[in-house]
């Protein structure tokens, strides 16, 4: 893992900072003058944790970029809390085109200052799971297949939630939607489908592919400095709780991450050129309730009737857990 | 070029972070706010010491031990002393207990007292004169705790002592395996060293004298006459008052007590006599106590401590007779009420000595006469705020008034007494404690702490102990009390961990420098609550916000 | 220098000497040779500081330029009919971004049924996009046009669209002069983007806009649009000033006598059946008409070449008094009648003309001397409705002999 290792001092890596720290074992975070790429006054709704792991993402990409980052966002959740005309909450230029090409779009700004021969000036492009996973799937893929020198990060609240909630492919089994409602005999959305974007793009043998969450901050910074050491494609898939599309108090986004990991549910891990380098392990293992049943998209999960999807539930954390060996020790 | 009628609108571009001048902040329904609350072992330390400041400080390293010695000493100015022989109820309480092991703070505080005798640090300069003279009777804990206390506000102090050195209880009751005479006297001179005045070999015998010369008495003579029972005895039993052995033990008189010894009580002295009995040569010491373990009133750590060195404990028994060597036990039962009865069962047991730790009493000579000072069960009666006796102007604290007769709670009630001596001499009204609010357990986000077990100070060999009177246990070098220090989880106390600020998705929040902390940004907070569920330490409230 | 050029060599030889800094492309749906040829020179080093980027769509290929083009390059791809339908979204998006890309349209049918011959039924379709649509008569102008087009583009902040037929000019073989390298260096100014992702000046660029201020967004581009026919105007006579040929500009006119191209030509009078026509038909009419003129038929030409913006006063003077207008269109408004009669009919609104519209050539029918000889006639003679298909075959679909769609795609 690419995880820092700093001494202990009360709260060890877990937490943001410490006043302990010295400079150089400090997060980018913890900095008073920290870049707040992503600054106050966007629209995110309470407990957004896209809005937290974007200004996480970018700021450490500017400082890894010592400040020359250009930015491509795809439409959704994130391009519109932020940049409401004539307001932006961005810092660094940013363009936003369409839904579906936040890739291609970077992928051409990395081609003009190629050809301009402004090789200090690095690219980031960002979406969420529809203008990743479904959509945007085909920029993507074609941004990856030609190693254009582009990081992709993929906001992962797993559904269409700026539009109200609806399925996309990145929507977890059993989830409630609007488009898969938690009626009838298989409530929610259906078992046995959706696609892993992380082993998608490990598929196109990138070099580098880390997954993350806002659960762990040392963690998803140590791996934005990690791909911005890197040219070529790379992409970096974080899971976001949502609370509105999840139903979650807004409070817990962080601790739903974090079970989403304790739990084996969301593997956190990195691959280089398309071989798994690395996983998180599970530091403190949980039930996949605890990351359930906080969520209403989940609650008929916990009624009469729910326990079958529990024990696929379970099933789930279990393959995640022996296929990326996340209790160590295989 | 540009000479054209219409403006570009190019996408709509706009400036950056122009997203200032929308006000997020009115969305909110609870606003977080930063409190500083009282962390469990605080509020269970008897000494009032702020023990999550002092370890804070410490655990800034080298740099902050001395700042930690002084936060300490505010409160205790025996931490040399304490870190030895405090029985850490602190540590009981210390809600690190439920993350992995509890901090360590006793060892941390002897870290701290032993590191200031090695540096001559010295106490704080008292303050200007008052004017007032008090005297303190006894220079036991309280007596101590009571004179610092009443010199650095400023008042010309005496103690007396009826004994030769000053230390009371802490000398002639606690063996030096447990506290080394050195470091009581270094800490002790240290008190005498700011002016307090320690008269040995002066025993009060009448208050009314004594009255006269002082502004205010505070009666801190402990309790240091043991508590008889009656057990029949043959002529040739050979039964004494542990109490008196251990102080005969400090005297340098150690008495013979023979190859087997009987110790008649359950409580921390009843310990240290067996303990000392053991290296007096006994080779089997067994204490006889009535009830139950649980009902034991020594402490958990010296029975442990005694049971490690070889002690035996005969549970659920009594002394019904001594006879020459044969000691007659009854067994007991616990009735419903969870009182020992005898059960008419008997046995023998043979012991040289017999020694009877089953309580001490307070020497009340000096009040005869004083029918305005009561008495009740033994001990001086007080007002519990102000520790006034009946008589104005007249004080008690430690074992000769009611409460908890361990070393900590005397330091603490002879600091408590000063405060009210102080507002009595300055004929001002005691101001009323603020009510503390306990950073409890469940307000932690213990995720955070990460798992670090407790360095645990290294034990002589339970074989060695016994052989002699060295100190048992060696105290943490300065990389291990910053450790443990570290372990602190500081609760309900920001630490300045950055979580707030790192983890608030609206970046509202400012962090405003070392030691300084932070401030919520109300223009822009929308109340979402991820600062407080993941403040580590608990030391953010969500407040309904009112409009 | 002249030499034989495919009119798709032509432009993408043109289109180097216009130093894109960033060039994309997507082959297919359908394909031209422009990009192929445009692949080979950014590999022999003839493109210079450019990025050639082999996207997998024409999504992306419009989204990789709208990415150049706001990081500071000057952006160039090409497509045609199905390609630029799929990429229609981000060609709406470029224009509202005043991104001043210029693209290539090798104008085609769109299906279904599946045709990948010529018409103008795709430029159409994208008509209110945002973007300038020139149109060229022939491949010298559909590689003049290019040069127009970056300085028109980039002087208004809005991107261009150069149309010329499908196979009629991009396979077909001409001898051409292409403006030379130096010379276009000397009349194309260097890109100075209004608006660039810069790290030293950070700006957001696509932003939303609220009902409170998306008109205006929208009122703004349209004046905006209509700066563009000067704009156009300008760099056409300056074109023609620098390489001494006519190309561009908002509409083409032609002598009354010999139908060659003339800036100078006189308006159609009054009694002239006045034909209005874009794209390579042009050419087909310049050949067909002089002998109607011959025989005494009073007939005039008038080519649009802005079709986007329209220029509807340009367009009037040309016409002058003439009354009977015909309007040779490739792409059909269905239930309506040709689109770019629709144009001409609104720019000539509350005047007293008679328009006919003329569908012709859809999906790569020839369109024949003969059949727009007899087109002129009836108009003349007052048995031309207003809507006629030129070479209309009855009784159904017909079904083609053996080997009559063998082409080279």
């Amino acid at each position: 893992m690419t995880t820092v290792h700093i001494p202990f001092l009360q709260t060890g890596s877990l937490a943001v900072g410490g006043r302990l720290l010295s400079a150089d074992e400090r997060s980018v975070q913890s900095h008073s003058d920290r870049p707040s790429s992503l600054t106050k006054g966007h629209r995110a709704c309470q407990g957004c944790a896209e809005a937290l792991a974007a200004r996480w993402v970018m700021d450490t990409a500017v400082d890894a970029a010592g400040g020359r980052l250009v930015v491509a966002n795809a439409t959704g959740c994130l391009e519109v809390f932020s940049t409401l005309y004539p307001e932006s909450a961005w810092k660094p230029p940013w363009i936003h085109s369409l839904f579906a090409n936040a890739a291609a779009v970077a992928t051409g700004i990395a081609s003009s200052l190629r050809a301009q021969g402004r090789d200090d000036v690095r690219v980031l492009a960002q979406g969420g799971d529809g203008g990743t996973v479904d959509i945007g799937l085909a920029a993507v893929s074609g941004m990856f297949e030609r190693n254009d020198d582009v990081l992709y990060v993929c906001y992962d609240n797993q559904g269409y939630m700026n539009t109200g909630v609806q399925r996309s492919s990145a929507t977890p089994a059993s989830a409630r939607t609007a488009t898969t409602p938690a009626v009838g005999s298989t409530p929610g959305q259906a078992f046995g489908q959706g696609k892993s974007m992380v082993r998608i793009a490990m598929a196109h043998e990138v070099p580098y592919v880390a997954s993350a969450t806002p659960a762990d901050l040392r963690d998803l910074e140590a791996k934005v400095r990690t791909a911005m050491s890197i040219h070529g494609a790379r992409y970096l898939h974080v899971l976001v709780p949502c609370p509105v599309g999840w139903g979650s108090e807004p409070s817990q986004s962080i601790a739903l991450a974090r079970s989403a990991v304790q739990s084996g549910i969301f593997p956190v891990l990195e691959a280089r050129a398309g071989e798994l380098t690395d996983v998180q392990r599970i530091r403190e293992r949980c039930d996949v309730t605890e990351y359930l049943r906080p969520q209403a998209r989940f609650a008929h999960l916990f009624r009469p009737g729910g326990e079958d999807a529990l024990d696929r539930w379970r099933a789930l954390a279990e393959a995640n857990i022996r296929r990326y060996d996340l209790l160590g020790g295989a | 070029m540009n000479g054209h009628d219409a403006p570009p609108t190019v996408g709509l571009s706009t400036g950056p972070a122009t997203s200032l001048a929308y006000h997020t902040g009115t969305w909110r329904t609870e606003r977080p706010v930063y409190v500083d609350l009282a962390p469990p072992c605080s509020l269970a330390c008897p000494s009032g010491e702020d023990i999550r400041g002092w370890l804070g400080a410490t655990q800034e390293g080298e740099a902050g031990f001395e700042a930690a010695w002084r936060r300490l000493v505010a409160a205790n100015p025996l931490p040399a002393v304490m870190g030895r022989i405090c029985y850490h109820p602190c540590q009981a309480d210390c809600n690190r207990g439920e993350v992995d092991e509890e901090v360590g703070i006793n060892a941390v505080e002897r870290f701290l007292g032993d590191t200031a005798l090695e540096r001559g640090w010295a106490l704080p300069v008292p303050a200007a004169s008052s004017g007032r003279r008090v005297l303190v009777v006894g220079s036991g804990p309280a007596g101590l705790s009571a004179a610092y206390h009443l010199r650095q506000l400023g008042h010309e102090v005496v103690v007396r002592e009826a004994a030769a050195e000053p230390g009371g209880m802490l000398r002639y009751g606690i063996p030096a395996y447990r506290l080394p005479r050195d470091v009581l006297a270094a800490e002790i001179r240290r008190i005498e060293d700011t002016g307090v005045r320690i008269e040995r070999s002066t025993p009060v015998t009448d208050l009314r004298a004594v009255e006269a010369e002082f502004h205010a008495v505070v009666l801190t003579m402990g309790a240091g006459v043991a508590h008889h029972v009656d057990i029949p005895a043959g002529a040739a039993s050979h039964i004494v008052d542990a109490i008196d052995v251990l102080r005969d033990v400090a005297a340098g008189n150690a008495p013979l007590v023979g190859r087997r010894v009987a110790v008649y009580g359950g409580g921390n002295t009843a310990m240290d006599a067996a303990r000392t009995a053991r290296r007096l040569g006994a080779a089997d010491a067994v204490v006889v106590y009535r009830r139950t373990r649980e009902q034991m009133p020594a402490h958990a750590t010296e029975l442990d401590d005694a049971v490690g060195e070889g002690v035996r404990v005969q549970w659920l028994s009594t002394i019904a007779a001594v006879d020459g060597p044969r000691v007659t036990i009854e067994r007991m039962t616990l009735d419903d009420e969870g009182r020992p009865q005898g059960t008419g069962v008997f046995e023998e047991l043979d012991a040289d000595t017999v020694m009877l730790a089953v309580g001490q009493d307070a020497d009340l000579t000096l009040l005869k006469g004083a029918t305005d000072i009561a008495v009740d069960g033994g001990v001086i009666a007080v007002d519990p705020v102000t520790l006034m006796t009946g008589r104005e102007g007249v004080f008690a604290a430690g074992d000769v008034s009611p409460g908890s007769r361990t070393a900590t709670y005397a330091v603490g009630r002879g600091a408590r007494a000063v405060r009210a001596v102080d507002a009595y001499l300055r004929s001002r009204v005691l101001p009323a404690e603020p009510v503390a609010r306990s950073a409890s357990a469940d307000r932690l986000n213990t995720w955070y702490y990460s798992d670090a077990p407790k360095q645990h100070r290294a034990e002589l060999a339970a074989a060695r102990r016994v052989t002699g009177f060295e100190e048992v246990l060696s105290g943490l070098d300065a990389e291990h009390a910053v450790f443990e220090a570290r372990r602190c989880m500081s609760c309900g106390s920001c630490f300045e961990c950055d979580n707030c600020f790192g983890m608030c998705p609206d970046d509202a929040i400012r962090k405003l420098g070392p030691g300084m902390r932070y401030e919520v940004d109300y223009d822009y907070c929308k109340g979402c609550g991820i600062c407080a569920a993941e403040c580590p330490c608990g030391a953010i409230d969500m407040v309904p916000e009112v409009r | 220098m002249r030499e034989v050029l495919e009119g798709s060599q032509a432009v993408a030889r043109t289109v180097a000497r216009c130093r894109p800094g960033v060039v994309c492309a997507y082959p297919i749906s359908p394909q031209t040779h422009i990009v192929e040829a445009l692949s080979v020179m950014a590999r022999t080093g003839e493109l210079g500081a450019c990025e050639y980027v082999n996207v997998e769509s024409e999504f992306s290929a419009m989204s990789v330029a709208i990415g150049a083009s706001a990081a500071g390059s000057r952006a160039y791809t090409a497509t045609a009919s199905q390609g630029l339908l799929y990429m229609a979204e981000a060609v709406f998006n470029a224009a509202g971004m005043g991104l001043p890309i210029v693209m290539t349209v090798a104008n085609r049918a769109i299906g279904a049924p599946i045709n990948i011959w010529n018409d103008h039924s795709d430029a159409m379709a994208l008509r209110d996009s945002g973007w300038l649509q020139l149109y060229a008569a022939d491949n010298q102008e559909a590689a003049d046009l290019h040069v127009i087009a970056f300085a028109v583009a980039e002087e208004l902040g809005i991107p261009a669209m150069v149309c010329m037929d499908g196979f009629v000019l991009t396979h077909a073989t001409d001898v051409l002069e292409l403006p030379d390298a130096d010379a276009v260096d000397a009349f194309l100014p260097p890109y100075l983007p209004t608006q660039v992702l810069d790290v030293e000046y950070p700006i957001t660029i696509g932003t939303m806009a609220g009902p409170e201020s998306f008109t205006e967004t929208k009122y703004l581009q349209h004046l905006r649009f209509l700066d563009a026919a000067e704009v156009i105007d300008g760099w056409s006579r300056r074109f023609l000033e620098a390489f001494g040929r006519e190309a561009g500009g908002l509409v083409a006119r032609y002598d009354r006598d010999t139908c060659e191209r003339s800036r100078d030509a006189s308006a159609a009078r009054a009694g002239d059946v006045t034909v209005v026509a874009m794209g390579s038909v042009l050419g087909t009419l310049q050949a067909a008409l002089p002998a109607l003129h011959d025989a005494g038929v009073p007939v005039r030409l008038v080519g649009v070449s802005s079709f986007r913006p329209f220029p509807a006063a340009a367009l009037r003077a040309a016409l002058g008094a003439s009354r009977d207008i015909v309007v040779i269109d490739r792409a059909l408004e269905l239930g309506s009648g040709g689109v770019l009669t629709g144009d001409v009919g609104r720019a000539l609104a509350g005047t007293r003309s008679r328009i006919h519209s003329v569908v012709a050539g859809l999906g790569g029918r020839p369109i024949l001397e003969a059949s727009l000889q007899d087109v002129v006639r009836r108009a003349l003679d007052g048995t031309l409705g207003a809507l006629d298909f030129l070479d209309l075959k009855t009784g159904g679909i017909p079904v083609p002999t053996a080997g009559a769609t063998e082409v080279h795609r």
